[in-house]
């Protein structure tokens, strides 16, 4: 086992722990954009999360989106919501999601009032929230308390016999000590797909599993493209992969050894206790980790081969790889450097014992590269166009 | 430890492992990301970076193992040292993969 640092964290009105404390302006939709960044600007130590989205939508899509928004205020590193929306019906329906987990939260509507007084209004509030947050003291937390999720990106041969085995070491422990992570990529698991169908706690899990695995083939052949066909691609095989289940097994490697105790939507929070989770999501980098984050994930570990910069505004994201190039060429990326593996420099456990150890520093308060470089990548996911 | 290995392969009972660095063709080892100690090998082509060696023969229509899984099976008879990629493996999942 790594050496056990005590572990800080903040423990919100509902149980869960995070390890940051955002005060977030949460702009509902694309129009009120401008007044939550206003308001970030006026009370500076506020992050404002504008994103593209959020009008005309409808059905599961629209579900997705208020569940993404409404999760990203749950999330337990964050103390205090301001949201603003242009009319009260959805910015309501937001505050009102929020508010079960017991935080303070309060909503501005913009129709009728104009942008220069609601930014008055909501700076009032948002002062007050992040003076109340500025109080809330870091407190002794435990390991299993911590949400963890793992994704990984820019992927090399480096991925599958460095970084991600060294993620899936982090991942163990982290379900060891009673802790819960969640995996996503539903399209990266393709030819990998029946492994994790194996390791399903029970049938009910598989079923929903393999669900939601097989609805994600329908929707790529409804497109007419033929995935199983191009894979592995040309580039793939001139690197070394040879088969699609070979390049799954990247991917896979990743999730560590735990039964799967859960299958989840895009943005759903766990609610059957502890363990290892799959989400559905994409597999592009800032859609996955945003989805993560609303389903309650406070830390995310970040395999990369070639170089990804990835951040989220609310998640920390720790980036890891075993591509010495990689290392060298864009160390101020990199939070851990596991290049020594490919060298037979340290071991796999001894790679788990180093990330580890940049996980709990992280956890205490220690800034990953992606928030001291300011990436801040909050990407909503669309199922479908607006209406 | 000293010197580095031609080869990494994940689990014991793996019937390939992956080249760390260009390899030519002679003696080379082979270390374990978990289990056993590095082993030698002779290895009977140049391989690739990125590209994979056979640590055991493997007949036409077996199962080729990385990460102590089922990855592929053999398309034809590999024998210990030969390098192995699309033109003697193929998918075990999917007719229409290209490898």
């Amino acid at each position: 086992m790594a050496e056990q640092h005590g572990l800080t964290g903040y423990r919100r009105e509902n149980g869960t722990v995070g390890i940051r404390n955002h005060t977030v302006i949460l702009p509902v939709d694309d129009l009120s954009n401008a007044a939550a960044e206003a308001v970030a600007q006026v009370v500076p130590g506020t992050l404002a999360l504008p994103h593209a989205y959020g009008r005309l939508q409808f059905g599961e899509d629209l579900e997705l989106f208020f569940r993404t928004l409404i999760g990203t205020g749950r999330n337990p590193n964050v103390g205090s919501v301001v949201v603003i929306g242009i009319e009260p019906n959805w910015t309501n329906r937001i505050v009102e999601g929020i508010a079960k987990t017991g935080k303070p939260v309060e909503g501005l509507a913009i129709e009728g009032v104009g942008d220069l007084r609601t930014i008055e209004r909501a700076s009032r509030i948002a002062q007050r929230f992040l003076q109340a947050d500025s109080e809330r003291a870091r407190e002794r937390v435990e390991r299993g308390e911590i949400m963890m999720s793992i994704k990984c990106g820019e992927s090399d041969t480096t991925s599958g016999l460095g970084s991600c085995p060294t993620t899936a070491e982090a991942v163990d422990r982290w379900v060891d000590a009673g802790g819960t992570v969640l995996f996503g990529e539903t399209s990266e698991l393709t030819g990998g797909e029946h492994l994790i169908a194996d390791r399903c706690v029970n049938d009910e899990v598989r079923g929903r599993f393999q669900g939601i695995y097989d609805d994600y083939l329908a929707m790529i052949e409804r497109t007419g493209a033929n995935l199983l066909g191009s894979q592995p691609t040309q580039g793939n095989i001139a690197g070394g992969l040879s088969t699609i289940e070979e390049k799954a097994m990247g991917n896979v490697a990743k999730t560590g050894s735990k039964p799967v105790v859960g299958a989840l939507g895009p943005a759903e929070e766990p609610e059957s206790g502890p363990g290892l989770y799959f989400m559905d999501s994409s597999s592009a980098a800032a859609e996955c980790i945003t989805l993560m984050a609303a389903g309650g994930a406070a830390i995310h570990l970040f395999p990369t081969g070639q170089g990804n910069v990835i951040g989220n505004p609310i998640e920390p994201v720790i980036k890891l790889t075993a591509n010495p190039s990689t290392a060298a060429n864009m160390g101020e990326h990199m939070d851990y450097d596991c290049s020594g593996l490919l060298r037979r420099e340290i071991t796999l456990p001894q790679a788990g014992d180093g990330l580890m150890d940049v996980i709990d520093r992280t956890v205490n308060g220690r800034l990953t590269c992606a928030e001291s470089l300011g990436h801040r990548e909050f990407v909503l996911t669309r199922l479908y166009q607006s209406a | 430890m000293n010197q580095p290995p031609g080869f990494l392969a994940h689990y014991e009972g793996d019937s390939v492992a992956v080249a760390v660095g260009d390899v030519a063709a002679g003696p080379a080892q082979c270390g374990y990301l978990r289990g056993p100690d590095a082993v030698d090998l002779e290895v009977l082509q140049d391989i690739p970076l990125g590209h994979k060696v056979a640590l055991v023969d493997i007949k036409k229509g077996e199962d080729v193992r990385e990460y102590g899984a089922r990855t592929a099976v053999a398309s034809a008879d590999i024998r210990k040292g030969e390098y192995v990629h699309v033109h003697n493996v193929r998918s075990a999942r999917w007719q229409n993969s290209t490898a």
